[in-house]
């Protein structure tokens, strides 16, 4: 029983860790990738086009 | 969909007729045949409910004959207004509901007495009415109707459905009544903000299911090429409230002819899964539905876009995949083991990023319109419940420290925290979305007095204040008084010492709750006479009002 939990701890404590980092890049990029600025800046008027 | 059909029910209607049929049925024999009063009266009442759904597909149907209903008229998306209209009056009248119920509990702790020794009547029964009515009636209705709203609006198309969306406004509706009634008549399995028994919690789930559809649907008809960034926000609640929903809802019931049914989780790992909901109730119905409002309401009476649309894409990311492993920081110095209390405080104080984010990303986009705050009150609402919203964001991660909570647990600074959070932040965005939503589904140019509004914002705010200050002082006394020992190593205080002590601050805390009461009052008064007696919008958008009551 023990063993099992600290087999999971380590794995979370590690891979863990990566997947929270490499998620957070992937959005950041994702957010501040220039080819999408034009795109993000339309996006941001959707509410305050009248149709 | 566009040409007129043939005299027949649409499969939709056939199949919401069908089924409500198959409830009243199965409702009437499970009342016939029940040993449980409470079963007796929900079934009735749910039997009731689902023949009058069925009655009323087919009388609209021969009165309608069947037509089509146009996606578009001149050109223009055919928005389908009926059930977000329902829904926010709704929330308006759950919302009056709700706040006196609080009301009324909050005299209760100052004066005993108002118990009246009844058990219909007692604090265990009507705390949870307060709460389920304000996070679910109140707030429910609001986020299912700006949801609806703001998806057709930013999709730019009908809602799929023409049942469908009454469906989920009234069967939600339904849930909320079979809930409420079920705590006074005792029917509840305890599990905080989880309350309602094994058929409510079925009910539901199919309400909820539909709700999925009909949002997902309308994304999927949508004329616009981006997902606007509300509608991620609700699309993150209504997936992730049915997640929690269903898991922390695994019971078997011990009949199906009675109320009472059991977890099938045991212990510990039981309280883990409420607090894992528990937590993520409050961080994806009153924080990521709410949120959704945000960005659509704030940019909309502010007339100009959200501060950065960048920053919304990662506040929405990081606070998803953030706020799910928060819930054990509730479990603290329990049995739960404690590197799992620490993997929650951890992600709690890591939520400080996004959330803080979130407000700045709100806030901001009043920058170059801050003059707005001083002549519209509506907005003032707004960008106050965006303050709140950032307080009590700063503060809970506080709380979530196992030092800091070993003092505030179980006392009243965790009330005073939450409501900071459920009046100041979920009460004024929903306040200032109503303000924004009822002109519009009614067509009106404006609320009927915005210094009514006024009037609102500050009694309100005066409240809030009051009460959060009382709970906070009452809370820290609290904690302190229970872990103060005298020279000799015994308690210093008595509990009811402590009880004693607090009662001036259980006064206050009424009294800030009754201004809060009133508040919502006059808004319910303002609301009521735009509808009534609003200016009408100008002439060239009357067309496109006009177009509401084309069901």
């Amino acid at each position: 029983m023990n063993e099992a939990y600290n087999s999971v701890a380590s794995f979370a404590q590690t891979w863990g860790l990566v997947y929270f980092v490499v998620l957070f890049a992937v959005v950041l990029a994702y957010a501040l990738w220039p080819k999408n600025r034009s795109r993000f800046d339309e996006a941001a008027h959707i509410p305050l086009r009248e149709d | 969909m566009a040409q007129t059909k043939a005299k027949y029910l649409t499969l939709e209607e056939g199949f919401f007729a069908v089924f409500l049929i198959v409830i009243a049925f199965v409702c009437l024999i499970i009342a016939g045949k029940t040993y449980d009063q409470v079963m007796a009266f929900h079934t009735a009442i749910g039997s009731l409910f689902a023949a009058g759904g069925a009655f009323i597909i087919f009388k609209n149907y021969f009165n309608d004959g069947g037509l089509a209903i146009p996606q578009e008229i001149d050109g223009k998306p055919n928005y389908n207004l009926g059930p977000i209209k329902f829904g926010a009056w709704a929330a308006v009248f759950w919302g009056i509901a709700g706040f006196t119920v609080g009301l009324i509990i909050a005299l209760q702790l100052a004066y005993p007495v108002l118990n009246f020794d009844l058990p219909w009547t007692s604090f265990g029964r009507l705390r949870p009415l307060h709460t389920s009515a304000v996070i679910f009636a109140f707030g429910g209705n609001v986020l299912l109707a700006t949801s609806f709203y703001v998806v057709q609006r930013t999709s730019r198309a009908r809602m799929p459905g023409r049942i469908a969306p009454w469906f989920v406004i009234l069967g939600y509706n339904a849930f909320i009544v079979i809930a409420g009634t079920g705590y006074l008549l005792g029917a509840t399995q305890s599990k905080e903000y989880a309350e309602p028994e094994w058929y409510a919690d079925l009910w539901l789930t199919i309400v909820w299911v539909a709700y999925l559809l009909v949002f997902l649907g309308t994304l999927w008809k949508r004329k616009e090429p981006h997902i606007y960034v509300a509608n991620w926000f609700y699309l993150a609640f209504i997936v992730t409230i049915a997640m929690l929903h269903i898991t922390n809802n695994l019971t078997v019931p011990v009949s199906i002819y009675g109320t009472k049914s059991y977890i099938v989780w045991a212990g510990v790992q039981d309280a883990m899964v409420q607090w894992w909901y528990g937590h993520n109730a409050v961080g994806f119905f009153l924080t990521a539905g709410f949120l959704a409002i945000m960005y659509y309401f704030v940019p909309k009476r502010a007339e100009r876009p959200v501060y950065s649309y960048r920053l919304s894409i990662v506040h929405f990311w990081a606070l998803i995949f953030l706020y799910i492993w928060a819930g054990p920081h509730h479990l603290h110095y329990t049995a739960l083991p404690q590197w799992a209390s620490t993997l929650g405080a951890t992600f709690s104080i890591i939520l400080w990023m996004p959330s803080w984010g979130g407000m700045i990303n709100g806030l901001m986009t009043l920058s170059g319109a801050w003059d707005k705050l001083r002549t519209d009150p509506v907005l003032r609402m707004m960008v106050v419940s965006i303050a709140f919203y950032g307080m009590s964001t700063f503060e809970g991660p506080l709380m979530s420290l196992r030092s800091v909570n070993s003092l505030s647990h179980y006392t009243d600074w965790t009330i005073g925290h939450v409501h900071s959070g459920a009046l100041g932040w979920v009460g004024y965005i929903s306040f200032g979305a109503l303000y924004c939503l009822i002109p519009w589904l009614w067509n009106k140019k404006q609320v009927y007095s915005l210094k009514l509004v006024n009037w609102h914002f500050w009694i309100s705010t005066i409240g809030i204040v009051l009460y959060i200050c009382a709970m906070w002082v009452s809370g820290i006394m609290q904690g302190l008084m229970w872990r103060a020992y005298d020279q000799l190593g015994f308690l210093e205080y008595s509990f009811i010492e402590t009880v004693e002590a607090m009662h001036p601050f259980y006064v206050i805390r009424a009294l800030g709750g009754a201004l809060f009461v009133v508040g919502a009052l006059i808004m319910a008064y303002n609301l009521w006479m735009t509808v009534r007696h609003g200016e009408a919008e100008e002439a060239d958008t009357v067309g496109a009002g006009a177009m509401a009551p084309a069901e």
